[in-house]
C-alpha cells in the first residue's frame, strides 16, 4: 500500500491504481470526457487533471498509475488551478462545438453539457471558434450518422471500434483540423463497418447517433389504412426502464407492452416468439450437421453485426454460419405470412415495426434473401430502445404509472429460453435446452440451466454430454473476442461443435441501440452483468415454460403452418444465405 | 621580397572560438567511405568497449555519466542517467531497444543533418555502444524523409558496417550482437517527441502518450528503450576514447562539452557552429557569427525554436548553457539560434513560431489542439490593429493554461515564444494595441503608405504601378494615396526610389 493524500486527507492506495480510481475509492469523483476504463485510456481531453501540491503541476489522473514513488504526495482534486483548468478546457471545447443543444438528441444526457453545468461554465462564448460550422454530416450508413460539428475528439468511438476488431474510424489530419472519420474521408457506408453501434454508446455528445426512424412509425400509426404491428427484442425490456429512472437491471416487460399499446400499435408482439422459433430451427440444424457430417462448428446467426463482420472479415467461415434468420427476421416473416393468413389481412397493409437493442437491425431488415413471403420486406421499420423511449416521452405517456400489460397472441408468447437471448450465452443455453432434450430422446427431465455459458467473460467454453454425444461449445461476445476464438478454430487449436457469437460485448443487453449510460456510471458499473440479471430473472419467472419446444404457440405454429423444423416451408420462410463482402477495412 | 600574409582558416575568429567534437569529422572525411572514418579513429571506441574486458556495460554507463553529457535534443536530461535507468529499471527484460531521434524539425535547424550526412558512422558506432551498455540488440534510427542525402549515406554506412562486421552478429568476436534499422518519418514535428516517435516506429499515427510510463521502463513495442538525438550520440565515441575528464574540461559546471547551433536570421555568418558551453551570446553573435548585417542593432535571439524563448539585448552577455537559458525563460533546444534585429516585430515573431506549433499540433489533447489555435487568433487580433489591453492578460492566462495542461512537450512549450516575447518586449505589444503602430513596420494592417508632398514630382510612375488604382494625381501634380483602397503591397515605394517620396509608417 502507498500512503497518499487527497486534498490533505490521508488515504492508502493500492500500487497500480490510477489517481482517479484511488480518488473514487475515497468518494471523490473526478470528471472525465475521454476516459473509458479498459477501452480508451489515452489522457487526451485533460478534464481529469489534478494538482500535485507543492510543484503545482497538473496530472491527468485517469492514466497516472500510483507507485511507491508517490508515497506522501498530496493531490488536489478541486484546487482553484484544477477548477480553472477544467473550465478553460470546456470553454475551448465549446469554441469548436455546435451548440445547438436545445434540439440535440443528447440534450439532458450529454456529458459535455453536464460538465459545463457542474463546472460552472458561465461564459460559453469566451473563445470564438468555428463552432463546428462547415462540417459535413456523414449519414451514408443505414444505421447511424456522424455529425462532427458536435465531436470533441475524445476518441472513445475510435477505441470502441478498435475494441470490436473493426477499426474503420480514426483521426484524420492534425491540429485544429483533426477529424474523426473513416480513412481518406470515405463514407462510413463504403467501409466494412459492421453497424454494431458501440461507437454511439460511448459518444459523450450528440456527434454519433442512430438514424432516427420514429417519424415513419408516427406516420404509420396515424394511417388508418395500415395495420401497425410491433415486436420487442428480449434485451429491450432490460434497458428501457433506465430512460424512466429505474435502476439498471430492472425488467420492465409489462410496462413496455402497455406503453406500446398506449402509443397506438394495433398488435403488440414479442420477438421472444421469433427467438423460440430460432431455437427450433437452429437446434434442428445443429443436430442435422452433427449427425450428417455437416460443416462444423456451426455458428449462430442472430446478431446482424456479427454476420456483417463474418462476411467482411472472415468470409471463409460463412459455411459455418447457421442458415437461420435472426429472431427479428423470423418474427417478421411469420407476421406477414402465417399471421396475415390467419387474420386474413393483406400483408401489404401491415406495417411491421421492431424495437431492438441494436443498430445493425436497421441494416438487417433490408438485406437480400430475407423476405419470407417473397417480395415485401418482412420488417418495415426497426427502431432502437432509445427511439422507443423518445416516442414514449413525446407522447407524454407516464411510463412509470402504467400497469403491466400483456402481448398479443399467438406471436406474443415467449419462453424463458427466448428471453435470455439478450445476454451473452443465452442463445447457446436456449439451444442446449432443446438440443439436449432432443438428443436424450425427448426426456422431459432434461436439464434447463447451463450456467457454464453464462457471464460476461469474452470467451466461454463448455462440454456437455447429450445421450452418446459430447458437444463442445463456445460462446464469444464482442468482436475482438470472436476474432480470437475464430483464429483458434481455424488453427485447429479448438475443436468445437457449436459456437454462439454476439457482436456486442455482453450480448444484446449492451447493444448499440440501448439506453446510453454516461461514462461516470459506465466506468464503475458492469452494464452487461446488471442488465443480464433482469433477463435471467424473467427466465425464472416463466416457471414451467423455459424451453422453446414447450411453447404452446410454437407447437401450434408448426402444426398449423410450418410442419416441422427444417421443413421445406420452414426453410423458405425462416432461413437465409450469406455472401462475402469486399468493403474497405 | 615581400610575402603575402594569409591567416590560416583555423585562426579566423569564426573557427578559433569553435570547438568541434560532434562535428569533428564533418567535411574532413568522405562519409561514404568507412575506411576514412576508421582512419580518424572511428570504431576504436566500440572496439575498446567490446574487446577490453574491463569495459563492462556498467563502466560504459559510468563514463557517460561522469562526462556530464546531457541530451542535445532540447531537454538536457543526463544521458548517462537515461542509460542507467534503461539498463536497471527492468533487469530481466527479454528485449530492449536503442533509438535515435533524427527527426530534426525546428525551423532553420540542421545540426543533426550535418552529422548524418557528414559522419554517419559516428552515429552507428555510438548506438552500438549504447546497445552494449543497456543490453539491447536492436536499434532504430527515426529519420525524417525530407533528408534524402542523409538517408542514402546512412544506408551506405550501415551496409559497410555490416560488411566489416561492425554491425550484426558477434561484433569484434565479442559475442555481442547489434543491428540497426532506419525508419523514415513522414514529416510531423510531433514525432520528435519521444513517445510519439516510438508510436510512429510501431506503424501508428504519430501521437504522444502520457508519461509515466517512461521509455526506460515501457518504450518501443512496450520494451525498455533509450532515445537520444543524433548530436548526443555523436559525442559518445569521443567521450569513450578520450575519457570523461577530457570532456568535462569543456563547458560550465552543469553543462559539459559543446553545443552545435544553427545560426540564422539577421547575422553575417549563417550556418552551423559548434561552441563550448558557457560562451556568451555576445561572442556567438558578434565574433563567431560576425555580427548583424547592414549595421543594424541586435534586438533578440531565439533559441529552442518554436518551443524556446527569446533572449533580449539585456541578456546578451549570458553564458549559454542549459540552466542559464531556462533561468531567463528560454531553453537550449536542439540548437536553432535565430538572430533578430530592429526590423523584426516581436508580436509578429511570436505569431510566426506559434503558427508553426498550431500547424504541427497532433490534435490529440484539447489544450494544444484548440488552445494554440485560439491563442494564435488573439495574436492576429493584435497585429491587425484590433487588440485591446485586456487581451494581454487573456493571452498570458491562456499561455499558462496550455503549458500546464497539455499532454506532451509540444503543447507544454508552444506558448514559450509568446510569453518570452511579451515579457521582454511588452512596450512593443502595448504600442500595437494602444497606438496601433508596429515600430518595426512589419504588421501590414498597422502600416500606412504616404506620398510626401514636398518630394513628389508628379511623374505618375507610382500611379501606373498601383495594382488597385489607389493613387490619384495629374502629371506634374502632387499624387495622393487613397488609404481605403490601398492594399499595402509596397509596389509604389519601389517605383519611387529615385525621388524617395513614398514612405511607409
Amino acid at each position: 500500500m502507498i500512503n497518499i493524500k487527497f486534498n490533505g486527507a490521508e488515504y492508502a492506495a493500492e500500487p497500480g491504481m490510477t489517481i482517479l480510481e484511488a480518488a473514487r475509492a475515497n468518494n471523490v469523483d473526478i470528471p472525465t470526457l475521454c476516459w473509458l476504463k479498459h477501452i480508451n485510456e489515452i489522457g487526451a481531453c485533460r478534464i481529469c487533471v489534478v494538482e500535485l501540491a507543492g510543484p503545482g503541476s497538473l496530472i491527468a489522473s485517469c492514466v497516472y498509475k500510483l507507485t511507491k514513488f508517490d508515497e506522501g504526495k498530496n493531490f488536489l482534486t478541486h484546487s482553484p488551478l484544477v477548477l480553472d483548468s477544467r473550465k478553460k478546457t470546456l470553454q475551448l471545447l465549446l469554441s469548436e462545438h455546435n451548440r445547438k443543444c436545445l434540439s440535440c438528441v443528447r440534450s439532458n444526457n450529454c456529458e459535455l453539457q453536464t460538465l459545463c453545468k457542474e463546472l460552472g461554465v458561465d461564459d460559453e462564448t469566451l473563445y470564438k471558434g468555428s463552432n463546428g460550422l462547415g462540417v459535413d454530416i456523414d449519414d451514408s450508413a443505414l444505421h447511424m450518422y456522424r455529425d462532427n460539428s458536435k465531436c470533441i475528439n475524445c476518441r472513445r468511438c475510435v477505441a470502441a471500434c478498435d475494441k470490436q476488431a473493426v477499426g474503420v474510424i480514426g483521426a484524420n489530419y492534425r491540429g485544429i483540423k483533426t477529424d474523426i472519420n473513416c480513412a481518406f474521408d470515405m463514407d462510413l457506408s463504403s467501409t466494412a463497418c459492421v453497424s454494431c453501434g458501440q461507437c454511439i454508446n460511448v459518444c459523450p455528445t450528440g456527434a454519433l447517433s442512430e438514424k432516427d426512424n420514429t417519424d415513419a412509425v408516427w406516420a404509420a400509426l396515424a394511417d388508418d389504412d395500415k395495420v401497425v404491428v410491433v415486436q420487442t427484442a428480449p434485451a429491450v425490456r432490460a434497458s428501457l426502464g433506465e430512460a424512466f429512472g429505474y435502476a439498471m437491471g430492472t425488467p420492465v416487460e409489462g410496462k413496455m407492452a402497455s406503453a406500446l399499446r398506449a402509443l397506438g400499435f394495433n398488435y403488440v408482439f414479442d420477438t421472444n416468439f421469433g427467438a423460440d422459433l430460432t431455437i427450433m430451427e437452429e437446434s434442428n440444424e445443429l443436430i442435422e450437421r452433427v449427425t450428417n457430417n455437416g460443416v462444423l462448428p456451426m455458428i449462430t446467426s442472430c446478431s446482424p453485426g456479427w454476420i456483417r463482420y463474418c462476411e467482411a472479415y472472415h468470409p471463409d467461415m460463412l459455411p459455418n454460419l447457421s442458415s437461420c434468420k435472426s429472431p427479428q427476421q423470423m418474427q417478421g416473416a411469420m407476421i406477414k405470412t402465417y399471421w396475415a393468413e390467419k387474420m386474413n389481412i393483406d400483408p401489404k397493409k401491415i406495417v411491421s415495426v421492431s424495437v431492438m437493442p441494436c443498430t445493425a437491425k436497421k441494416f438487417e431488415l433490408s438485406r437480400e434473401n430475407q423476405s419470407g413471403q417473397g417480395t415485401e420486406q418482412d420488417i418495415d421499420i426497426s427502431i432502437t430502445t432509445r427511439e422507443l423511449s423518445r416516442m414514449i416521452e413525446k407522447a407524454g405517456i407516464l411510463f412509470n404509472k402504467l400497469p403491466d400489460g400483456d402481448f398479443d397472441s399467438p406471436l406474443g408468447a415467449g419462453t424463458g429460453a427466448a428471453v435470455i437471448f439478450g445476454a451473452t450465452g443465452g442463445v447457446m443455453e436456449a439451444a442446449l435446452r432443446t438440443a439436449v432434450w432432443k438428443l436424450t430422446g425427448e426426456d422431459v427431465n432434461s436439464p434447463v440451466e447451463f450456467k457454464e455459458v453464462r457471464g460476461v467473460e469474452g470467451v466461454k467454453t463448455a462440454t456437455y454430454k447429450a445421450g452418446d454425444l459430447e458437444v463442445n461449445v463456445a460462446v464469444a461476445s464482442g468482436l475482438s473476442n470472436a476474432k480470437e476464438l475464430l483464429e483458434k478454430v481455424k488453427s485447429g487449436e479448438m475443436n468445437l461443435h457449436f459456437i454462439e457469437i454476439m457482436a456486442c460485448p455482453g450480448g444484446c443487453v449492451n447493444g448499440g441501440g440501448q439506453i446510453i449510460v454516461p461514462s461516470k456510471i459506465r466506468n464503475f458499473t458492469d452494464i452487461r452483468a446488471e442488465r443480464a440479471k433482469a433477463l435471467y430473472s424473467l427466465d425464472v419467472s416463466r416457471g414451467s415454460l423455459r424451453k422453446s419446444h414447450e411453447s404452446p404457440d410454437i407447437k401450434k405454429a408448426y402444426s398449423e403452418y410450418l410442419e416441422k423444423p427444417g421443413s421445406h416451408k420452414a426453410h423458405k420462410i425462416l432461413h437465409t444465405k450469406y455472401s462475402a463482402t469486399n468493403l474497405s477495412k | 621580397m615581400s610575402c603575402i600574409q594569409t591567416k590560416s582558416l583555423r585562426n579566423t575568429v569564426f573557427y578559433k572560438k569553435q570547438e568541434r567534437v560532434a562535428l569533428r569529422n564533418c567535411g574532413y572525411i568522405d562519409p561514404e567511405k568507412i575506411e576514412q572514418y576508421i582512419g580518424v579513429d572511428g570504431y576504436q571506441a566500440l572496439g575498446m568497449v567490446l574487446t577490453d574486458g574491463s569495459f563492462t556495460p556498467e563502466k560504459v554507463i559510468e563514463i557517460v555519466k561522469a562526462s556530464g553529457l546531457r541530451g542535445r535534443g532540447g531537454g538536457g536530461f543526463s544521458t548517462g542517467m537515461k542509460w542507467h535507468l534503461a539498463r536497471t529499471i527492468i533487469p530481466d527484460a527479454d528485449q530492449k531497444y536503442v533509438c535515435c531521434n533524427a527527426d530534426e524539425g525546428d525551423p532553420g535547424a540542421f545540426m543533426d543533418r550535418s552529422v548524418l550526412e557528414g559522419d554517419p558512422h559516428a552515429l552507428i558506432e555510438a548506438m552500438t555502444i549504447a546497445g552494449y551498455a543497456i543490453g539491447a540488440n536492436q536499434g532504430y534510427i527515426y529519420l525524417r524523409a525530407e533528408y534524402p542525402l542523409a538517408v542514402k549515406r546512412l544506408e551506405i554506412a550501415i551496409g559497410q558496417a555490416k560488411e566489416y562486421g561492425l554491425l550484426g552478429k558477434n561484433i569484434f568476436e565479442s559475442g555481442f550482437d547489434f543491428d540497426l534499422e532506419i525508419r523514415l518519418g513522414a514529416g510531423a514535428f510531433v514525432c520528435g517527441e519521444e513517445t510519439a516517435l516510438m508510436v510512429s516506429i510501431e506503424g501508428n499515427r504519430g501521437e504522444p502518450n502520457p508519461r509515466p510510463p517512461f521509455p526506460a521502463e515501457k518504450g518501443l513495442f512496450g520494451k525498455p528503450t533509450i532515445l537520444n538525438n543524433v548530436e548526443t550520440y555523436a559525442n559518445i565515441p569521443r567521450i569513450i576514447l578520450k575519457g570523461s575528464d577530457w570532456f568535462t574540461t569543456m563547458g560550465t559546471e552543469k553543462s559539459k562539452g559543446t553545443k552545435v547551433f544553427a545560426l540564422g536570421g539577421k547575422i553575417n555568418n549563417t550556418g552551423l557552429v559548434e561552441i563550448p558551453m558557457g560562451m556568451t551570446l555576445r561572442e556567438v553573435v558578434y565574433d563567431v557569427g560576425g555580427g548583424i548585417p547592414n549595421g543594424k542593432k541586435f534586438k533578440a535571439a531565439q533559441t529552442g525554436g518554436p518551443s524556446g524563448g527569446c533572449i533580449s539585448d539585456k541578456n546578451i552577455d549570458i553564458e549559454i548553457d542549459y540552466d542559464n537559458l531556462i533561468s531567463i525563460g528560454s531553453m537550449m533546444g536542439s540548437g536553432g539560434l535565430i538572430v533578430m534585429d530592429e526590423d523584426n516585430c516581436m508580436v509578429d515573431m511570436a505569431k510566426f513560431f506559434l503558427e508553426f506549433t498550431v500547424e504541427e499540433s497532433c490534435g490529440k489533447c484539447t489544450p494544444c489542439r484548440i488552445g494554440t489555435k485560439r491563442l494564435f487568433e488573439m495574436l492576429e487580433k493584435i497585429t491587425s490593429g484590433k487588440g485591446e489591453m485586456e487581451d494581454l492578460d487573456e493571452i498570458e492566462q491562456l499561455c499558462r493554461y496550455i503549458k500546464k495542461n497539455s499532454l506532451c512537450g509540444l503543447g507544454q512549450t508552444a506558448p514559450n515564444p509568446v510569453l518570452s516575447m511579451m515579457s521582454n518586449f511588452r512596450e512593443e505589444w502595448v504600442s500595437h494595441i494602444k497606438d496601433k503602430k508596429c515600430a518595426a513596420k512589419v504588421c501590414v494592417d498597422l502600416l500606412e503608405y504616404k506620398i510626401l508632398a514636398d518630394k513628389c514630382v508628379g511623374c505618375s510612375l507610382c500611379k501606373k504601378a498601383c495594382p488597385v488604382d489607389a493613387i490619384s494625381g495629374e502629371i506634374k501634380q502632387k499624387h495622393v494615396i487613397d488609404q481605403s483602397k490601398c492594399i499595402k503591397c509596397g509596389v509604389c515605394v519601389n517605383t519611387c526610389k529615385k525621388f524617395g517620396a513614398i514612405i511607409k509608417e
